[in-house]
């Protein structure tokens, strides 16, 4: 590859990075839009996370006396390592160099860190809501993970590699196939992706119950800045894991070359992806009420099993076929 | 004539401790109610056997001064062994306050204590709709009383409650340290020095004090120990927009070992800013006792005072009060509804109850000037009468309610996965329900039918019929049901009330009361049975006012049905069951 378009293949990702970060607030809004709209409500604008991001920022930042550095540095931990996973996703463009450098297991891994830090900020400060939320959090994390890789590796053996953009590529050089394992994969992952991001049914994302809370029980000690990164992360989280939903079980629209119109249509597609995606989380939102804690790992549990089910269906019925 | 007016001349002949007599001397009463009820008291004169066998002494009794309520004197020694035979008659306590005699003013019945001032000791028991008072006088200088609660559980923090504001010691004659006093305060946090009582004559109306009250801080709750288990203290400032006060839970992983309770938080001295106030300015203050029951406590407590006056209540003020009280019921039994599915994250029924019950309040602003009808009862009658463009529009709005919950209940009864969340959630049993004294849609979910407006039918509900709304599972589920079924059940009371709508007056003046006159009401508000007392003194002002909200005996109830089930379904079995903090923090 020459020299310039390295310099661009590297812009380009920067500015995709920048993209996650500068879109995840409004798929929060339209999900809430849509589900209001389905409340017959008319709801915030879309744009109302912006607001609250700002409100956020700009606030005073208090610190409990009883937390440690830990605390301070969290939220900027979490932001980063949430970030960096994100950027390892193709949004709009295929073939950038972060591609080569991080593959599925890299953002898996920048997830969990992500967690790590997330659980142990939110018993840093030894209230008993903070232990609690990071005690369900990681009791719903440690069945999640195994059930994401699983379904990641089910693609990955498809392409026969662990980078996400070897399996985007593979999966539009083959054209519209349907492969079983996919469908099982995909299943799994959105099972998954509901457990990750603290959605109904797993966790209520709107919830003022103090006692019912995962996600928001370990964020109940942090305001101002702080706070606003970790609900950005939160709403970072969101969006990656609709863009590897969204472009990696349907491709298509995903930007192949480094032309303006190409990455316009590629912006284009992931939006109206993403628009769609987010218009069926809402509808599932709202037809369901969240879950008994203790059932939380039959679910999690079963998209380990559609991973697992996608993995053998891969073997018997796809290899050398 | 009504219940309300129970001090007409003719009941007031009827023989003290006869209860024969007094059942065959209400025949007018009688002639209002449905014909299975004519026999009232038909239990009392095997209670009072029972007492003679134990050589309890009842030295006077009468059906007259607390009508429709009998009252027993006793010696303070029998305190104890009059509840454990009322225990065995299976009867249910309804409530205990005392009541300070100590303003030279206890000359109601000739009853003195060898002309010392005293405190006077009140306790309500119910059965099967008839409610009999016991009262017993204690001197002022050494106040103490055996104590009921072991007897009757639910009774453990009206006592302490007693305690706190009037100073009586209630002590366990049955414990093991011989008459070892109850010391645990309820209602009086620190906000008042620990050896005064605000009750008491000497306490001055404005507080003692201008200062910062103190954090309560070294409450004695009772701990768990053990590997494995943590404590939570929770609130008492909440997340959500609710009433404050502390829950404090022993865990073991998820599970609930302990549930204690602490409230207090919004103690606001009702019964003390009570003191000294005229009937007009005692029924806006019962508005206040607690907000979602404004028209509840309001009628209970102009029942009292009418009944303590023998005021004839105008009959198209009672069933103007009726048509509020269900109105009432209605909006909060709606928003209840949704809050509990919200609780477990099922926000579309949340938003439709929110959707009905608003505009079912606006309608109650337009008719009765108030979104809760606050401030809408006087003594005597009620504030705004209904036009007949008023009546059609409520008729309008019943039907179009009803097409509405319909389906949205279908919804709420038969969604799997709410059914998931709130079947066998916070079991209540019966036998729990019972000991504790619930009433309403917590005592309903467990299969006790009680219901003051059919067990003991004040007007105009002698004239309607009380749907009977019970269910057994005692869960979070069978409570919904009861609600929606109290829904349905009212809308379809509310028609036939307007349909009977009396012509007449609105309003009755109050005559003035006799020195020292007292009286009962006793309403079925939305959450339950509310007991209210009201004492005149010589000026014809409020002397004592006690109201018993029904969540007295309900957060004794939630303390209970939270066992054994996980932490993240506190908050919808805590909704379930929906005590009031105000009411019971008085």
């Amino acid at each position: 590859m020459p020299d310039g378009l390295v310099l661009a293949a590297w812009l380009i990702a920067f500015a995709q990075a920048l993209l996650y970060v500068a879109l995840a607030p409004l798929l929060v809004g339209w999900v809430r839009k849509v589900k209001a709209r389905l409340q017959n409500r008319r709801g915030a604008s879309l744009f109302q996370p912006y607001a609250d991001l700002r409100k956020l920022l700009i606030k005073e930042t208090r610190v409990p006396h009883t937390a440690s550095p830990l605390f301070r540095m969290a939220p900027y931990i979490v932001f980063v390592a949430t970030w960096l996973a994100a950027a390892t996703v193709p949004l709009v463009a295929l073939d950038l160099p972060v591609a080569r450098i991080a593959d599925i297991i890299v953002l898996v891994g920048l997830l969990a860190l992500a967690r790590f830090f997330l659980a142990l900020a939110g018993m840093d400060v030894g209230t008993a809501f903070g232990g609690m939320g990071a005690s369900r959090e990681m009791l719903i994390s440690s069945l999640a993970e195994p059930a994401m890789l699983m379904a990641v590796f089910t693609l990955a053996m498809t392409a026969h590699s662990t980078s996400l953009e070897s399996v985007m590529s593979h999966h539009l050089a083959d054209g519209f196939v349907l492969r079983p394992s996919y469908l099982f994969a995909l299943g799994a992952l959105l099972l998954v992706a509901l457990a990750e991001c603290g959605r109904i049914p797993v966790d209520n994302p709107a919830t003022h119950l103090e006692l019912t809370m995962i996600h928001e029980a370990m964020l109940l000690e942090y305001s101002g800045r702080h706070l606003a990164l970790m609900e950005w992360a939160a709403q970072v989280k969101l969006l990656l894991y609709g863009v590897l939903i969204a472009n990696v079980f349907f491709p298509w629209g995903v930007g192949r070359e480094f032309t303006p119109l190409a990455l316009g249509l590629g912006l284009l597609a992931v939006l109206a992806k993403l628009a769609l995606l987010g218009a069926a989380l809402a509808t599932a939102e709202h037809v369901m009420a969240k879950m008994r804690l203790f059932r939380a790992p039959a679910f999690l549990n079963l998209a380990l099993l559609l991973a697992l089910l996608g993995l053998l269906s891969h073997v018997i019925l796809e290899i050398g076929a | 004539m009504t219940q309300s007016d129970g001090r007409s001349p003719l009941a007031g002949d009827s023989p003290p401790l006869d209860p024969a007599g007094s059942s065959a001397n209400r025949p007018q009463a009688g002639s209002d109610e449905p014909s299975a009820r004519i026999r009232r008291f038909d239990w009392l004169s095997e209670y009072l056997a029972r007492l003679e066998d134990e050589h309890v002494i009842a030295h006077r009794g009468d059906a007259r001064i607390l009508a429709p309520a009998h009252r027993l004197v006793l010696d303070p020694e029998d305190w104890a062994v009059a509840a454990k035979l009322a225990a065995a008659m299976g009867m249910r306590h309804a409530g205990l306050w005392a009541d300070p005699l100590d303003d030279g003013l206890k000359e109601t019945d000739g009853a003195e204590v060898d002309g010392e001032p005293c405190i006077r000791v009140r306790a309500c028991l119910e059965q099967t709709g008839d409610y009999l008072v016991i009262e017993t006088d204690i001197p002022l200088n050494r106040p103490l009383l055996d104590s009921q609660a072991h007897i009757y559980p639910g009774l453990d923090r009206l006592e302490r409650h007693a305690h706190d504001l009037t100073g009586v010691v209630f002590t366990n004659p049955f414990d093991s340290a011989q008459g070892k006093p109850n010391t645990r305060r309820w209602t009086r946090h620190q906000a008042w020095p620990a050896e005064r009582f605000p009750l008491r004559h000497d306490f001055p109306l404005s507080g003692e004090t201008a200062r910062r009250t103190p954090a309560d801080v070294d409450y004695p709750f009772v701990r768990v120990q053990g590997a494995g288990v943590y404590e939570i203290p929770v609130g008492p400032v909440h997340a959500g927009i609710i009433e404050p006060g502390h829950f404090r839970f022993h865990a073991m992983g998820e599970e609930v070992l302990r549930l204690e309770q602490r409230l207090g938080y919004v103690h606001k001295g009702i019964e003390k800013l009570a003191v000294g106030r005229d009937p007009a300015g005692l029924i806006r203050l019962a508005g206040r006792v607690s907000g979602d029951s404004t028209v509840a406590h309001a009628w209970a407590a102009c029942q009292a005072i009418e009944r303590a006056s023998g005021c004839a209540v105008p009959p198209r003020a009672l069933t103007l009060r009726a048509v509020m009280a269900e109105r009432e019921r209605i909006a909060n039994h709606l928003g209840d509804i949704g809050a509990i599915c919200n609780d477990v994250g099922f926000a579309f029924a949340h938003v439709q109850c929110a959707r009905l019950r608003e505009q079912w309040q606006r309608r109650s602003r337009e008719l009765f000037g108030h979104r809760l009808m606050m401030d809408a009862l006087v003594p005597g009658g009620v504030v705004h009468d209904l036009s007949a463009d008023a009546f059609l529009a409520l008729r309008q709005d019943h039907a179009a309610l009803h097409r509405a919950v319909e389906p949205l209940f279908d919804v709420v009864d038969d969604h799997p996965s709410l059914d998931d969340r709130l079947i066998s959630t916070g079991i209540l049993s019966a036998s729990d329900a019972r000991a504790l004294g619930c009433t309403g849609y917590v005592g309903k979910a467990s299969g006790l039918r009680f219901d003051v407006r059919r067990d003991n039918p004040y007007p105009p509900y002698d004239g309607v019929r009380v749907e009977e709304s019970v269910e057994t599972e005692g869960d979070v589920a069978a409570r919904v049901r009861v609600r929606m079924a109290e829904v349905r059940g009212s809308l379809w009371m509310l028609d036939r009330l307007l349909d009977a709508l009396p012509e007449g007056e609105i309003v009755a003046p109050l005559p003035t009361p006799a020195p020292g006159a007292q009286g009962l009401g006793l309403i079925e508000g939305w959450r339950g049975e509310i007991l209210c007392f009201v004492r005149f003194d010589a000026a014809g002002r409020i002397a004592r006012y006690f109201p018993r909200d029904p969540s007295w005996f309900t957060w004794p109830a939630l303390e209970r049905l939270i066992l054994g089930n996980i932490v993240p379904d506190f908050p919808v079995c805590n909704k379930s069951v929906n005590g009031s903090y105000a009411g019971q923090d008085l």
